[in-house]
Parts: structure tokens; C-alpha cells; sequence
């Protein structure tokens, strides 16, 4: 592994089962997202619903370095990262719906999905929350004297709060296996990067704490390998943690009824022509690693999939209401 | 038995916890070298080393939610906060993270963590480090709330928190560290939460007081019972979960009740009680029920004005003379 790292810059470039992974998980998220949009205009889910279609790469890529036992935690808009790292489509959808079947037996809903089968520590919906969990995370693996590693996804207008400086500085002092992912779609709901933040590049913060900073094409899958294939082996080998900021955007609004008044059509449509799942795809047909058929059949797989997904999730029943009081304490396990 | 101080409890219970389970590790601020500034961590360094007992830095959130990450990953942290009134500074990961992962993700996550520390009165540290913080902390479902009033008391609930798997604010106050009591030696001795202590048995009139306050409350009962009035104390030992079935067992003997309490009086612990006793013994009350607690002001730090903000034990005679 390590010597594929130095000759190719990224793990993946050329492993073709590991670029249709990425390819297939792109995919599943984008058709998951599209599905639950239809659901939501179909008033057959409620909530605050952040959708993460234009940003599939990040969620996708990342996750493929990792293993179930590695931890992330994640964000508002955390769908992507919960399907990357392996959830089933069905309960995932599930818990969108509130339904009994969903990873949170309907008590978390869009915003707190987990799966800690899968290491996932639950998407969270106070901004940058998530942060110093996943820190604590690689804090306990360190502990254990394990190589599992840490990943936190959080997004640009994250690394403005307290919480994230708190973190990096605990991350980098105890030198503990943790990446740090900022997904910058250059947005926090409606006020651009320029008015909330005092560096351009939120990499450069890592600088403050003594760890690596990078920035990369957040939409290039080949881009982000390069990083992150670094970042984790050096979390692995307990050199500890890394900062990396993923340029990206997100095609429709911060949530489902976001008027956009904030930015212009013709921005959103420059964005889409960067598709991150396009990208991978004409790259891996211009270096013929997968013919179109290939590829044809995994975007038709991954439709099946998340319709199969959503059909699970509406003939789920609802949550038996006489279990409301479930999970507040876990009774009865002292140990 | 071993006469022992409150902070010698601590720190003999985490020491123990610590050889029992590998996984069980304390942090907090100055707490290696220092061992904390009441020394409740003092020399366990030396024992433990470093990995097991360490410092943080001054970022309450940071560590808080640090803890948060490795309980989820199976580690049992036992955080010190160097004075209670700190937790505000991590309220959002105390009250939207720490006590509420395990239900958002419907049982999927649990978070086996102490954050422990002390607050209150008695040493003139002002208004930001003088509060009573469980109220607060009360009023949000997913934490439990401990408050041990004696070094026994401090002893068998720390282990409890410490073997518990949700988590758990343990409060401890300031002004009882120095005091001594008869400890079980017994390494497995512990109290379960949600049984409260009947300190005194007495058939006038229920008194309801924890932590600092339960000497006082003992105190006031020993005085008058002299006057010929018999004054039963309880001492709740956890707020959440709440031991009701003790209170108005109590309540329906006595026919009166006073809550004191050294927190503000206004949307206190103490209302909670006493709104319990009127919803669920309320044919057996022949007084309405009492309540004393700290003046709706900040904790002022001269020692005269302290006092004055504070129920004394004359106002707590007043008022179960006023009952009668």
C-alpha cells in the first residue's frame, strides 16, 4: 500500500473495485437524496431535510479508507456519510420517515441518523457538534492501542465556531488518529463564505495547531484520494491528525423550502457541470478501467436499490407509541 | 470502616474504579500534577500514569465532548470540572450531545461518562463560581444528577456513576471536602441512585435537603426536637432519577413539607418536589408545602452579602414553625 501511495500520489487512481465502490456509493446517495426530495414533496416525510446531492464525492471517497471499525461522525447533512460508510438503504430511509424500522427506531430522524454497527457516532444537528465526538473517538482507539482512525465531517461554517478550534488543538496535542474533513460548499444556509469567515482557505487553520492542512477539488474523487489516503495512514501510524478542506457545493437549497434568493441560477448551473459522479465516470471511460456498460449497470443497480429502499421504508409501521420512553436511560445495566 | 475526608472518598472510589477497570481513565483541568485544586485526583498520576490521569486543555466544550466520543468507543471517563459553573460553558455538548445520544439514536449509542465537580458557597469565589447547577441540569431528560452529601454517600455513588452506563453529572460541593465521615472499606461498597436517605426519622414535619444543606437540615431537626418537634429529614442523594415514592411516603406521615435548597429558590429542584407532593398526596397535607432557596440574584462575593442570598437555619426554623 504504502509504496502504490508514492508512486501514484492516491491509493485509488487505478484500483478499478475501489473507484466503482466510490462510483456505486456516489450514486446510491444521489438517487437516495433525489428519492427523499420526491418523498418530502410528497408530504411523506417531515423535517428539516439537507440534501447532499452535488457533494457525493467527498462522503464517497473518504469512506472508502475506512474500515466499519473506524469512526466518523457527521453533520446536518449527514445522509451521504451514513450511506458511505455502509449503512442499509432501507433503514436509512426508514428513519427518515420515523418510521420503527429506521436506525433510530424514528426517534432521531434526517438529522441524527447512526449506525454504530458501522462506527458511525450520528450525524448531529448543532453545527460543529460533532467534532470534538469524533475526537474522542480516536482518543478511546489511541487507548485502546488499536489503528482505528476518526473521521469528522463538518462543513465551512463550522470552523467558526468555538468548538472546532477546541478540537483540532486537543487533536493535535494529544496527536490522536483523527481527519478532519471540511466539506466548504461556501454557504452557511444563505451567507457566503466572505461574510462569516477571515481566511479564504479553512486549511490554513490547521497551521495554528502544528497539522497538516490541505485543500482539494472536493467534486474530483482522484483529488481527494491524493489527501486522504495520506492523511489517514499518518492517523494510522499514530502521527496524528490532519485538516482537509474539499471545495464543493450543493446544488439545491440548505433545505428543502430554501427560496435560494441568495445566489444565482447561473452559479447552481456552473456548479453542475462539475458533477463529482460525471467526473469519475468519463475518467475511469477515458482510461478505460470500466466500460460504459459497467458503469450503466451500477447507476441502474443503485436506482433499484434506493427504490427498493423507499418501499421498504413506506410499508414500515410507526413506532409503537407506548415505547416513547425508550433509550432516554439504558436501565438496568450497571455492570 | 475508615474515617475519611469527602475528597479522600473521591479519590480512594476513582482509584479503585481505575484498578478494577482498565477502561475507566479521569481528566480534567490541573488535575495530573495538582490533582485538581481540591486534590480529589492527587497522587493517582503516580499510580495510574499519565495516559490514565491526564490534564486538558481549558476548553470545556473540547473535552466534554472528547469524553462523549471515547464513552460511545468504550471508554468510562470521569471528567473533572474545576468548579461546576463551568458546565455552562459546555451546555451545548452537556445537554444537546452527552444527554441526548443515546435516545436520538434510539439506543444505538451510549454514553457511560462522569463529569464531576463542586459548586456552591462557603469559600467567596463570586457569582461565577459559586452556583448550584442542578436545577438546570435536572430539567433536561437524559442526564442523572447526583449530589452526595456525606464521604460515605460520596463513596458508594461514585461508583455507581462510574459503573453506570448513561451518564452522569456528579455534583459535589465545595465546602464539604474537609469533612469526615465513616467509609466502608469494602472496594465493591455501593449506593444505588434513586433511594433516598431517610437521615432522621420524625412524624411533624418533612425536611428535604442534599448536599451542604443536609447538615444544616440536621442541625435545624436536632434543635427542634429539643422544642418537642419531631422533624424527619431526607436526603434525596440523586435528583434524577428522583426517589418520590420516599418523599411522599414521608409526606403522608408528617402532613408537612419543607424543601430547602442552596440554589435559587425560583424554578428550583425544590418546586419540583413540592409540586409532586400536591399532585400525588395532596389529601394528606395539612399545610402548604414550604419552600426555602437562594435569593433570585447572583452569588455575591462578600461574605455577609453570601449569607444573606442564602437560606439560613434560622429562616428554615421559621418557616417548619410557620407549618405547625
Amino acid at each position: 500500500m504504502k509504496k502504490v501511495l508514492k508512486i501514484l500520489g492516491g491509493l485509488l487512481m487505478k484500483d478499478k473495485s475501489k473507484l466503482l465502490s466510490i462510483y456505486m456509493n456516489m450514486n446510491k446517495i444521489r438517487k437516495f437524496e433525489e428519492k427523499a426530495l420526491n418523498f418530502f414533496e410528497e408530504d411523506k416525510l417531515r423535517g428539516s431535510v439537507h440534501l447532499y446531492i452535488g457533494e457525493e464525492a467527498s462522503a464517497a471517497t473518504v469512506c472508502e479508507f475506512l474500515t466499519d471499525k473506524d469512526y466518523i461522525t457527521s453533520t446536518h447533512r449527514g445522509h451521504g456519510h451514513c450511506i458511505a460508510k455502509g449503512a442499509d438503504l432501507g433503514k436509512a430511509m426508514a428513519e427518515l420517515m420515523g418510521k420503527e424500522t429506521g436506525y433510530c427506531k424514528g426517534r432521531g430522524g434526517s438529522m441524527h441518523i447512526a449506525d454504530f454497527s458501522k462506527g458511525n457516532l450520528g450525524a448531529n444537528a448543532i453545527v460543529g457538534a460533532g467534532i470534538p465526538i469524533a475526537v474522542g473517538g480516536a482518543l478511546a482507539a489511541k487507548k485502546k492501542g488499536t489503528d482505528q482512525v476518526a473521521v469528522t465531517f463538518f462543513g465551512d461554517g463550522a470552523s467558526n465556531q468555538g468548538i472546532f478550534h477546541e478540537s483540532l488543538n486537543i487533536a493535535a496535542l494529544w496527536k490522536l488518529p483523527v481527519i478532519f474533513i471540511c466539506e466548504n460548499n461556501g454557504y452557511g444556509i444563505s451567507v457566503p463564505q466572505c461574510e462569516s469567515t477571515s481566511v479564504e482557505d479553512i486549511c490554513v487553520r490547521a497551521k495554528s495547531y502544528d497539522m497538516p492542512g490541505y485543500k482539494v477539488d472536493g467534486n474530483d474523487v482522484l483529488e481527494i484520494d491524493k489527501v486522504v489516503g495520506k492523511a489517514v495512514e499518518r492517523a494510522r501510524k499514530g502521527q496524528g491528525p490532519t485538516l482537509i478542506e474539499l471545495k464543493t457545493y450543493r446544488w439545491l437549497g440548505h433545505w428543502t423550502g430554501d427560496p435560494q434568493v441568495y445566489r444565482t441560477k447561473e452559479e447552481v448551473e456552473s456548479w453542475k457541470t462539475k458533477c463529482p459522479i460525471k467526473r469519475l465516470r468519463k475518467y475511469m471511460l477515458d482510461n478505460k478501467i470500466a466500460d460504459k456498460k459497467e458503469l450503466d449497470e451500477i447507476e441502474v443497480d443503485s436506482q433499484k436499490l434506493v427504490d427498493e429502499a423507499g418501499e421498504f421504508a413506506l410499508n414500515s409501521p410507526e413506532p409503537d407509541l407506548k415505547t416513547v420512553m425508550d433509550d432516554v436511560f439504558c436501565e438496568g445495566e450497571i455492570i | 470502616m475508615s474515617r475519611k475526608s469527602y475528597a479522600q472518598a473521591i479519590k480512594d472510589t476513582i482509584a479503585e474504579e481505575m484498578r478494577r477497570d482498565e477502561d475507566v481513565f479521569v481528566m480534567g483541568e490541573d488535575i495530573k500534577v495538582l490533582g485538581g485544586i481540591f486534590g480529589c485526583t492527587r497522587g493517582l498520576v503516580d499510580e495510574f500514569g499519565e495516559d490514565r490521569v491526564m490534564n486538558t486543555p481549558i476548553a470545556e466544550a473540547g473535552f466534554i465532548g472528547a469524553g462523549l466520543g471515547a464513552a460511545a468507543a468504550g471508554m468510562r471517563p470521569v471528567i473533572e470540572l474545576m468548579y461546576m459553573d463551568f458546565t455552562y460553558v459546555a451546555m451545548d455538548q452537556i445537554l444537546n450531545q452527552v444527554a441526548k445520544i443515546r435516545y436520538m439514536t434510539g439506543g444505538n449509542i451510549s454514553a457511560p461518562l462522569v463529569i464531576r465537580g463542586q459548586q456552591g458557597i462557603g469559600r467567596g469565589n463570586g457569582a461565577q463560581h459559586s452556583q448550584c447547577i442542578e436545577s438546570i441540569f435536572m430539567h433536561i431528560p437524559g442526564i442523572k444528577v447526583v449530589l452526595p452529601s456525606t464521604p460515605a454517600d460520596a463513596a458508594g455513588l461514585l461508583r455507581t456513576a462510574i459503573r453506570e452506563n448513561n451518564p452522569v453529572l456528579f455534583v459535589e460541593h465545595k465546602a464539604l471536602y474537609a469533612t469526615k465521615g465513616e467509609v466502608p472499606d469494602d472496594p465493591e461498597f455501593s449506593i444505588p441512585f434513586g433511594k433516598a436517605n431517610v437521615v432522621k426519622k420524625g412524624s411533624d414535619v418533612t425536611l428535604i435537603a442534599n448536599s451542604y444543606y443536609l447538615s444544616k437540615a440536621i442541625s435545624v431537626a436536632d434543635k427542634m426536637e429539643k422544642e418537642g418537634i419531631s422533624v424527619e429529614v431526607i436526603d434525596p442523594r440523586t435528583l434524577v432519577p428522583l426517589d418520590k415514592d420516599t418523599i411522599i411516603e414521608s409526606v403522608k406521615k408528617t402532613g408537612r413539607l419543607l424543601v430547602v435548597h442552596e440554589g435559587h429558590k425560583v424554578a428550583g429542584w425544590g418546586a419540583e418536589i413540592a409540586s409532586t407532593v400536591m399532585e400525588e398526596a395532596f389529601d394528606y397535607l395539612d399545610a402548604p408545602v414550604a419552600r426555602l432557596g437562594a435569593k433570585q440574584c447572583p452569588l455575591p462575593f462578600n461574605l455577609g452579602l453570601e449569607n444573606a442570598v442564602v437560606p439560613q437555619e434560622h429562616e428554615m426554623e421559621e418557616a417548619i414553625r410557620k407549618l405547625l
